[in-house]
């Protein structure tokens, strides 16, 4: 399916979701849904850089929180619409994931990952002494009272980030077929080797760590809207740095599908769990799930549908 | 006669205090078909990781193509029209071997630094299925090279070099492991090549293949070149003989 028309298809599936959403009239179930959503784009960024690059991020909270920062300091500056906001979080992040690589893409395999969570932390502290945006104590975020064409603000977020997961989606599943998903792939396998078959690897590199900050700067900026109030412990959450890789490991890091898969599945069952039990059960079952899958599964959902296809289609493996 | 397509001068590169390649001159005539020699250890390998960029040389200079290339990056050498094969296989191993090949076709072939001569996807599987026929591995095409035997992992070396259309093609040990026949094959391959006029340098310890193969022979013996002739000459030259069959 050409790029565009896959878009035009997500979009589509988006829209129908929503549709769905507006027969239910609950307020509660718009926010947890708006919570997959935002797992589906963050889950999906991830994997550009993870899955298709093979660097892990450790660092998510911290692409996510300043996508959630740039809104804050954009709302207490020139109090932009939302929907102008995520763009220029995207860009921040972006510029930020460039900087990011250059600063440590000659690192290899775990000196890369703590290199990642290391910026995290650096941001986190920035945050935390930044007054301006409310230091420790936290910033507060009135909503507007309200936007057009939507019955309410939830309805306008959770349409938001919808868009924003078929966007991501599209966007992953297009690097994925492109020239330079190729690329990644070769990098992934064998660096060296892909130098040797002419593949710019530094720069690809520094593609993929933008692409996949972007798309998290997309995630991030809605945040403050969603919560109304935002501080350093929220916004820089563990768990967005743990979903962001557990999602995509659960679902399967080769392809634009499993980040898909794995959001919606992990992100729904946390919603259930967090109703039902406690929200400190979630990390508990994010653990265990990762668990399992790194030992069992380490190809992920998609990966056990493939096995299961090709061992119906019989012989050759 | 024209200026040599590939002249390295000098180059010296330690490890440590180890001295892997001590000035040593290599060069490559347009068209040229050279052996490279030496007991293991000796600094081929070293030699064809500087002049690819793999690794870096600690001084002399790489002219490749009347430019100076030894500051740039790997790729770039390779897309100013180098290609060589690793000794020890460097497969993409999650893809197929038609898709391993697909990189350098899409990345490698073509002018230097310019988008590549074959973008659209058929030409490249067509591109792709008719290198993989030339190395004798059709049958496995679609399979994922991951699974492939080491024999097997060597043609698909020579195919990816192959793929990036290089004007200088290095094969490092692209036969070790093979039978007679397919020693024999894979000749006859290199030199349909050098008869489209790629330069080749072959760096092989199957010594009738190289004797039959090169116009020339280089020897390296501990990070030094001792000779440097025609084939006859070279293998009867007493330091390359003392060399090589011990005292
Ligand atoms: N990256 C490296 N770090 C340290 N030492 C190295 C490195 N690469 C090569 N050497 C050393 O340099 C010397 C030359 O190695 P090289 O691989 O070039 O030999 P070679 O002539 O290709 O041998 P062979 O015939 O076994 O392939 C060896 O002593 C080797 O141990
Ligand atoms: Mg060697």
């Amino acid at each position: 399916m050409a790029p565009l028309r896959f878009f035009g298809v997500a979009l589509g599936t988006a829209v129908a979701v929503f549709a769905a959403g507006a027969f239910v009239h609950n307020e509660y179930l718009y926010l947890a849904a708006y919570t997959v959503a935002q797992y589906i784009v963050l889950a999906t960024a991830w994997n550009i850089l993870g899955g298709y690059t093979g660097y892990v991020n450790f660092g998510a909270a911290g692409f996510f929180a300043t996508g959630a920062y740039t809104s804050v300091f954009l709302h207490k500056t020139v109090a932009l619409p939302l929907f102008l906001m995520i763009p220029i979080a995207g860009l921040i992040c972006a510029v930020l994931g460039l900087a990011m690589g250059y600063l440590t893409l000659r690192l290899r395999g775990v000196f890369f990952a703590i290199a990642t969570l290391a910026m995290a932390i650096v941001l986190h502290t920035l945050v935390v002494n930044w007054s301006f945006v409310g230091g420790a104590r936290g910033a507060y975020i009135i909503r507007p009272r309200e936007v057009m064409l939507f019955a309410g603000y939830s309805q306008y977020l959770f349409a938001t980030m919808l868009a924003l997961a078929a966007i991501a989606v599209s966007v992953a599943r297009w690097v994925e077929h492109s020239r330079l998903g190729r690329g990644l792939a070769a990098i992934r396998d064998d660096e060296t080797a892909a130098e040797c078959s002419g593949v710019p690897t530094l720069r690809l590199k520094l593609v993929a760590t933008s692409l996949s900050g972007l798309l998290m700067g997309f995630a991030g900026a809605p945040f403050p809207y969603y919560v109304g109030y935002v501080d350093p412990a929220g916004a820089f959450n563990l768990a967005y740095g743990v979903n962001s890789i557990a999602m995509p490991l659960i679902g399967g890091m080769s392809s634009w599908v499993g980040p898909l898969i794995g959001a919606v599945l992990l992100g729904t069952l946390q919603q259930v769990l967090t109703v039902t039990i406690s929200s400190a059960v979630n990390l508990l079952l994010v653990g265990v799930l990762l668990v399992t899958f790194v030992t069992v599964a380490p190809n992920g959902i998609v990966g056990l549908f493939d096995k299961l296809r090709r061992k119906r289609g019989g012989r050759d493996g | 006669m024209a200026e040599p397509i590939l002249s390295a001068t000098g180059i010296v590169k330690t490890f440590g205090g180890f001295t892997a390649l001590d000035q040593v001159d290599f060069s490559v005539e347009r068209g040229e078909r050279v052996g490279l020699l030496g007991p293991n250890g000796s600094g081929k390998s070293t030699l064809v990781n500087c002049i690819t960029g793999t690794l870096r040389n600690d001084a002399g200079q790489v002219i490749f193509a009347d430019e100076r290339i030894d500051r740039l990056s790997t790729h770039q050498r390779i897309r100013r029209g180098m290609a060589r094969t690793f000794q020890i296989p460097r497969p993409f191993h999650s893809m197929t071997v038609r898709e391993n090949i697909e990189i350098a076709l899409l990345y490698a072939a073509g002018p230097a630094d310019s988008e590549p001569r074959r973008t659209t996807h058929d030409a490249n599987a067509d591109d792709a299925m008719r290198i993989v026929e030339e190395v004798g591995l059709h049958k496995k095409a679609d399979e994922r090279s991951g699974s492939l035997t080491q024999v097997d992992l060597r043609k698909l070396e020579l195919a990816r070099a192959m793929a990036a259309h290089p004007r200088l093609l290095i094969a490092d040990e692209a036969m070790a492991g093979l039978s007679t026949g397919e020693v024999d094959e894979i000749l006859a391959l290199l030199l349909r090549l050098n008869q489209a006029g790629v330069s080749i340098v072959m760096i092989e310890h199957i010594m009738y293949a190289v004797m039959k193969f090169a116009q020339r022979i280089a020897v390296l013996v501990a990070g030094r070149k001792i000779a440097d002739g025609d084939p006859q000459s070279v293998i009867a030259n007493p330091d390359v003989q003392k060399a090589y069959l011990g005292e």
